[in-house]
């Protein structure tokens, strides 16, 4: 379970968002919308534990049960997608981590290229590759921040099939006709 | 035993950074054997040994403080820190792993640094070159530490040396008077006050 209770975040004077409750159970899919700018992103960062609230109280999974997708895919530009998923395989501890990251580049469509370096990349595929890196060590909670971003019709449907997959799930986006299906509970920002 | 692994596999993936970008030991020779030809033509001959070697010293710090610039710049351009924080490392493996890849590049530097400054200036006895391995283990701890701390501020590029420099003068001092004892008891204070302190430098949580 994920929950927030009188969730709020100031940055200096400035109020980010305040007054946030919700409780989401293992297995629900929260859809946060907005406009930008009106704290999704902020909120995401939060519920990941990369940022504190400024106030109200937080039950939280443990850090490695969780899959954090932000605005940047998260990946090292300078290395391959071979190199960025062994790094953070190793880094979870994955123990037959070879095998899991041959499928989920296989399952991306990031095989072929999984010599060449992620600047050489389209927006497109950095995205890719950075779902790979959420999915890589099988994370119980998803917390992904407009994550068709860049996507092309392939890569939206290959995240539509993970989106249905049963985990439980937080996608912020100002599109929510895109995922409004999978929604078990809705966050509102004005 | 993860917690070595952790280290050396980030420590790995900043050498594999650099190999491929190519970006801070190149710029860090060039520097250091520049200072050390300014150096050169700047001071009188006939300069005592002392003198000489305060410049290496200079030379060394400034020449470090250009790696540690460079050290996080991965981190903060694609924002890795969050994808670091996020797996189940020990943070403080994450200061020791850049530590360790900026001290590849320092020893680096120094080994064109070192011949140069015995080829300009005098031969470098046993002594100075222990103090300089025993420097560079503190200048890394400490920059390290530091340079996380400047990435996540506004003004990241005069901060570093803000914070660095201060904390580089005892080195500095102990570097130029050999002092050995001096220099290895610095690393082991600065060494664990970064170690510990890292944890709170690169989140708000």
């Amino acid at each position: 379970m994920i929950a927030g209770r009188g969730l709020a975040k100031r940055y200096g004077e400035r109020r980010v968002f305040a007054g946030i409750d919700f409780e989401l159970p293992d297995g629900g899919f929260l859809l946060v919308t907005g406009p930008n700018g009106s704290g999704k992103s902020t909120l995401l960062r939060v519920l990941a534990g990369l940022a504190a609230p400024t106030a109200g109280e937080l039950e939280l999974p443990p850090r490695d049960a969780i899959g954090y997708l932000g605005h940047d895919p998260l990946v090292y530009r300078e290395l391959t997608p071979l190199e960025n998923l062994s790094l953070f395989g190793r880094l979870y501890r994955l123990p037959e981590r070879g095998e899991r990251i041959g499928m989920l580049l296989e399952r991306f469509g990031l095989w072929d290229v999984r010599h060449e370096r992620v600047s050489t990349f389209s927006r497109g595929m950095q995205q890719r590759l950075g779902l790979c890196r959420v999915l890589l060590h099988e994370p119980a909670f998803l917390l992904l921040d407009e994550p068709y971003n860049a996507l092309d019709a392939a890569g939206g449907a290959l995240l539509d099939e993970v989106l249905a997959e049963p985990r439980t799930r937080i996608v912020a986006t100002h599109e929510p006709e895109r995922v409004e299906r999978f929604a078990t509970a809705r966050l509102a920002f004005a | 035993m993860t917690y070595p692994s952790d280290v050396v596999a980030l420590a790995r993936k900043d050498l594999l950074l650099e190999l491929r970008a190519k970006e801070t030991l190149p710029s860090m020779l060039l520097f250091v054997i520049a200072a050390l030809t300014i150096f050169h033509f700047a001071l009188p001959r006939g300069t005592g040994v002392v003198a000489a070697r305060g410049l290496l010293w200079s030379a060394l710090v400034f020449t470090a403080l250009l790696g540690l610039t460079r050290a996080f710049v991965p981190e903060r351009e694609q924002g890795m820190f969050d994808a670091l924080i996020l797996t189940p490392v020990d943070r403080s493996a994450i200061w020791l792993g850049k530590s360790i890849a900026v001290l590849g590049f320092l020893v680096g530097a120094e080994i064109v640094a070192l011949p140069a400054f015995a080829a300009f200036f005098h031969a470098l006895d046993g002594r100075t070159v222990a103090a300089v391995a025993l420097a560079n283990i503190g200048i890394c701890c400490v920059g390290t530490l530091f340079g996380a701390m400047a990435v996540a501020g506004r003004a990241r590029e005069l901060l570093l040396p803000l914070l660095f420099l201060p904390m580089a003068i005892p080195i500095v001092v102990g570097g130029v008077g050999g002092y050995l004892w001096f220099l290895a008891l610095y690393d082991a204070i600065f060494g664990l006050l970064s170690w510990a302190a890292f944890e709170y430098v690169v989140s708000e949580v």
